[in-house]
């Protein structure tokens, strides 16, 4: 590919990458590190939207990703130089035996493609998770997963990214995408024109609004969901302890930070993300991780927040090269993707550079599956706020 | 009402049930919130008026919502006594009892939901309430906001140590509670608040150490600064606190003086003794619920900040919810009760006639920046008198120096080998400066008191360091719970059925969890079913 800046316009680049989110800047790191001349444009601050406020979860052995994710999160900190406070392995706390059964059937799903876990008795879970209550039945220690600080991951990618050379364009919103022949060629913003060779959509609920306008339909629902943190509580041997209908994890400072339950779906029609504020649920947030950690109900709530997510039509990721235009790279994670950012980036890059990625197969995450999906699915699933909302 | 199917695992239907309605909640019992209780329940309103205070020994200790400096003698440990004081101490309570109010005292307002862009669960407006043992909700038409101020404070070392507190704060515990337990004071600020705590501290019997103010002369109504001189109280002019010292708490206080352009002056240190040092600053509007609201909020240094953008009435970006006093950024006294009562009057003529409450959406006056200026004049003497490494948010232990360098948290070991020169001003200089950035990145702010103790100052210092105008960084964001309330309380109450029997970690699509060998693409519209316990 031609990893020049686009001729005859001064502020293009190789490669433009719509979108700050962990995806596109992790897309763009591994660009550069290849040497590949690339500039991110986010209509805010890098990170400001899920990817920063997410749950720092890294265990996605669903995936086809899941593999490199796992290799590449502990060599994270050292490659980019800047730290992610990623730590390895999660805990699964079961309180009931159907609970305890269910994680060890997930865990297998890790076991054929090659990690290890095991199951612990309940003076085995206590032994690691100090502050997790006595009523658990067991639990499960996966030997993969692991967690990281979302906002520090965020900026470690744009410092890095900047260190190699890329550039970072905030505060500037993409508002047209213009093409030429079977190409795009030039992305409006508010700020400027750029020209471009190739363009990655990473722009997270906003991703389909941006593909609309290069005639792509990728159907989007939209949803807010929270979390709450405790002030800092001695540190268990383990992070990532969950359970209880939680997912969430113990901070390096020792924060206890859990999200979960009800969700809100909503309408997101515009580049401006809505207002987001907590609500009730924190509560029942509360309940459930005082439930689980009885000895640290004692515990300040100091904060809680909530973040905006995109959704497919199955909840799966769309990574794919399009044909036409055919130097464009659709990213969505649907509402997965602050851990597998590491491999997705890779991904993305390789696609954008040879046209596919050779580690993992994608091919389920291509946008063709979504083709049949009937008008109004939103409606026919709730997945939409109620009319009466404002 | 809804387009299709309600998606089960979604909020819709599962807002908890309020334990009481009520058409008017006053948030605040000083003397704008007072007022507009009275004169609501006057016009026929009913009103539940709720105060925070007595506050609960622990809050007190986390200097929430105002610095206490662990100034608090034993006495507030005892919650009965206490609540006898609050009453005997606040006239306008009994008024408001006589009135027929129902008051709430001691009763903290975590947070306040109502439906918005991406909240569409809520039937009723509601505020969430909790005392030292459990939480609840109640539901409202209208809500009066009257949570008052606090005040800045501005580090120096040792301003950790028990015995610096705020103006507000010693207020508190000599007015309302009767338990302070400090002898001498030393006043930072010679303005109206600073020349206040004087003449109260000297009326109750308190020595008074001496004002100290960075300005070059008190800058107080001369007539006050002449009363307080003439009962021989030393008035520092021209002076910053280098150091607080003492072991345990606060015995005296260094201070350096300042030559004009407001530098320290080599070998000028005195050490003052006092066993208590007052930021007498000027007050910080108590906006948290405001914000967590959404209610338009804009930056008006002459106000101390972020403030609602209200009308005469007080009524906000938000209709039907209203603010009033000192939240606004009142720096007058006198008028807060007016301006109660003129809320008041707006809430009952919008309860008896259909008229909908009009939210407010003119554009502010224009701003003065004279109260936030002064600020930081005392923010710079402070920096240049007591240095760089002190530890400007006490809760994560962050120096002025780390967030200027954005160093990542201590507990995470060495600072990367180089940094390659990511640091505050260069951040600055690509993208407009954000507090909460700096905030994820360095923790100042993160803490359990909730950045009350370093918000003001840290924003200060980002403006200083990348030289961005103050009101060009947004307000570091507040969010529920805006009281630091332990796990066990926000968790004691009933969870309603809907919820628990309906809840997952993650959404309820199956299909996301498939692993990607399994998954079938041809069955793509998959039926949401219920797992009971989702993967994540
Ligand atoms: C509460 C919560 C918990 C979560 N927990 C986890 C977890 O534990 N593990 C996990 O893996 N995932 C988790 N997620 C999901 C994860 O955060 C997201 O999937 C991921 O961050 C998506 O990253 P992104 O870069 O694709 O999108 P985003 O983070 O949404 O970034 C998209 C960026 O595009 C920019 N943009 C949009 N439109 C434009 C435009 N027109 N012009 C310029 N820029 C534009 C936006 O400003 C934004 O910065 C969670 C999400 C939330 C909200």
């Amino acid at each position: 590919m031609n990893v020049r800046p686009s001729s005859g316009n001064g502020q293009g680049a190789a490669v433009v990458v719509i979108g700050g989110g962990v995806t596109g800047l992790s897309a763009a790191w591994w660009l550069a590190r290849g040497g590949v001349d690339v500039l991110v444009i986010d209509k805010g601050i890098v990170g400001w939207e899920a990817s920063g406020r997410n749950g720092g979860g890294a265990a996605h052995s669903f995936s086809p990703l899941f593999a490199e994710e796992q290799r590449l999160w502990p060599l994270m900190d050292e490659m980019l130089g800047y730290p992610t406070e990623y730590r390895p392995k999660r805990i699964r706390v079961a309180l009931t035996e159907a609970q305890l059964d269910y994680y060890c059937r997930v865990a297998d799903l890790a076991t054929s493609q090659g990690f290890r876990w095991e199951k612990l008795d309940r003076k085995q879970l206590k032994e690691l998770a100090a502050l997790v209550t006595d009523e658990a039945v067991g639990g499960v220690l996966l030997h993969f997963g692991g967690q990281a600080n979302p906002q520090r991951t965020v900026q470690a990618f744009a410092w890095a990214l900047q260190d190699l050379g890329g550039r970072i364009q905030q505060h500037t919103t993409v508002t047209e995408m213009r093409r030429k022949g079977g190409k795009v060629t030039e992305i409006v913003t508010d700020r400027g024109t750029f020209g471009c060779d190739h363009v990655v959509i990473a722009a997270g609920p906003q991703t389909g609004l941006l593909a609309q306008m290069i005639g792509i339909d990728l159907p989007l629902a939209f949803a807010r969901l929270e979390q709450i943190v405790t002030e800092p509580v001695p540190l268990m041997k383990m992070g990532w302890v969950d359970g209880n209908g939680l997912y969430g994890r113990q901070t390096l400072r020792g924060n206890l930070a859990f999200g979960g339950g009800p969700h809100d779906w909503i309408e997101i029609d515009g580049m401006r993300a809505p207002f987001a504020s907590s609500t009730f649920v924190m509560r029942h947030l509360a309940k459930r991780v005082a439930q689980l950690f009885p000895y640290a109900a004692q515990a300040r709530v100091i904060r809680s927040w909530a973040g905006l997510v995109e959704v497919t039509p199955d909840g799966r990721p769309v990574i794919d090269r399009l044909s036409d235009p055919d130097n464009v790279v659709l990213a969505t994670m649907a509402s997965v993707g602050f851990g597998l950012c590491p491999a997705t980036g890779h991904a993305i890059q390789q696609l954008v550079v040879d046209g596919k990625c050779t580690f993992a197969d994608l091919s389920g995450f291509n946008l063709e599956r979504l083709r049949n999906v009937a008008p109004g699915w939103r409606e026919k699933r709730g997945w939409l706020p109620p009319v009466s909302a404002a | 009402m809804c387009r299709g199917p309600i998606d089960q695992a979604s909020a819709i239907g599962k807002a908890p049930v309020p334990e009481q309605h009520v058409p008017l909640i006053v948030i605040g019992a000083g003397t704008a919130g007072v007022a507009a209780a009275i004169t609501a329940a006057k016009g026929g309103v009913q009103t539940l008026l709720i105060d925070e205070n007595p506050l609960g020994p622990d809050v007190i200790g986390l200097d929430v919502p105002l610095h206490f400096g662990q100034r608090a003698n034993a006495a507030i440990q005892n919650k009965d006594r206490m609540v006898e004081r609050i009453v005997a101490n606040n006239p306008g309570l009994m008024e408001a009892f006589e009135a027929g109010i129902d008051v709430a005292l001691g009763t903290y307002v975590f947070g306040a939901f109502i439906n918005g862009e991406t909240v569409h669960s809520m039937p009723v407006p509601m505020l969430g309430l909790a005392d030292g043992t459990r939480s609840w909700m109640v539901s409202f038409d209208r809500l009066i906001v009257a949570t008052g101020a606090r005040d800045l404070a501005i580090a120096f070392e040792g301003w950790e140590k028990p015995g610096v507190m705020g103006a507000r704060g010693w207020h508190s515990l000599v007015r309302q509670y009767n338990a302070f337990s400090g002898r001498r004071l030393l006043i930072l600020g010679s303005g109206v608040t600073g020349l206040g705590v004087a003449q109260d501290a000297l009326r109750a019997g308190h020595e008074i150490a001496g004002i100290v103010e960075v300005e070059a002369a008190p800058v107080g109504p001369a007539d006050l600064v002449a009363q307080i001189q003439d009962r021989s109280v030393p008035i520092y002019a021209a002076h910053a606190v280098r150091q607080a010292t003492g072991r345990a708490e606060v015995e005296g206080a260094v201070l350096v003086a300042l030559d004009v352009n407001g530098a320290p002056i080599e070998g000028s240190d005195t050490t003052v003794a006092c066993d208590t040092i007052i930021y007498a600053l000027g007050a910080v509007p108590n906006i948290e619920l405001l914000n967590v609201l959404g209610c338009h909020l804009e930056f008006r240094g002459a106000a101390g900040g972020y403030v609602p953008v209200v009308d005469a009435e007080g009524a906000t970006s938000l209709a039907g919810i209203y603010a009033v006093g000192d939240c606004t950024g009142l720096q007058d006294p006198q008028s807060a009760a007016a301006q109660g009562e003129a809320s008041a009057g707006a809430v009952v003529r919008s309860l008896a006639g259909d008229a909908k409450p009009v939210p407010h959406a003119a554009s502010p006056a224009a701003s003065g920046m004279s109260l936030y200026e002064y600020w930081q004049r005392w923010s710079r003497a402070e920096i240049a008198a007591s240095g760089w490494d002190v530890h400007v948010c006490q809760c994560e232990e962050v120096t002025r120096a780390e967030i200027a360098d954005l160093r990542p948290p201590r507990y995470l070991g060495a600072r990367p080998a180089e940094m390659s020169g990511h640091n505050l001003r260069k951040l600055g200089a690509e993208s407009p400066v954000n507090q909460d950035q700096v905030k994820r990145l360095t923790r100042a702010g993160m803490g359990p008191c909730q950045g009350r103790r370093c918000r003001e100052q840290v924003h200060m210092l980002l403006s200083a360091v990348t030289g961005t105008p103050v009101e060009t960084i947004p307000l570091a964001t507040y969010r529920a719970p805006v009281r630091p309330l332990p796990l066990q309380v926000l968790a004691a109450f009933e969870e309603l059925a809907a919820v628990r029997d309906n809840w997952v970690a993650w959404f309820n699509i199956p299909s996301q969890w498939t692993p990607h060998w399994e998954i079938d693409y041809a069955a793509l519209e998959t039926v949401t079913r219920k797992t009971g316990i989702a993967d994540k």
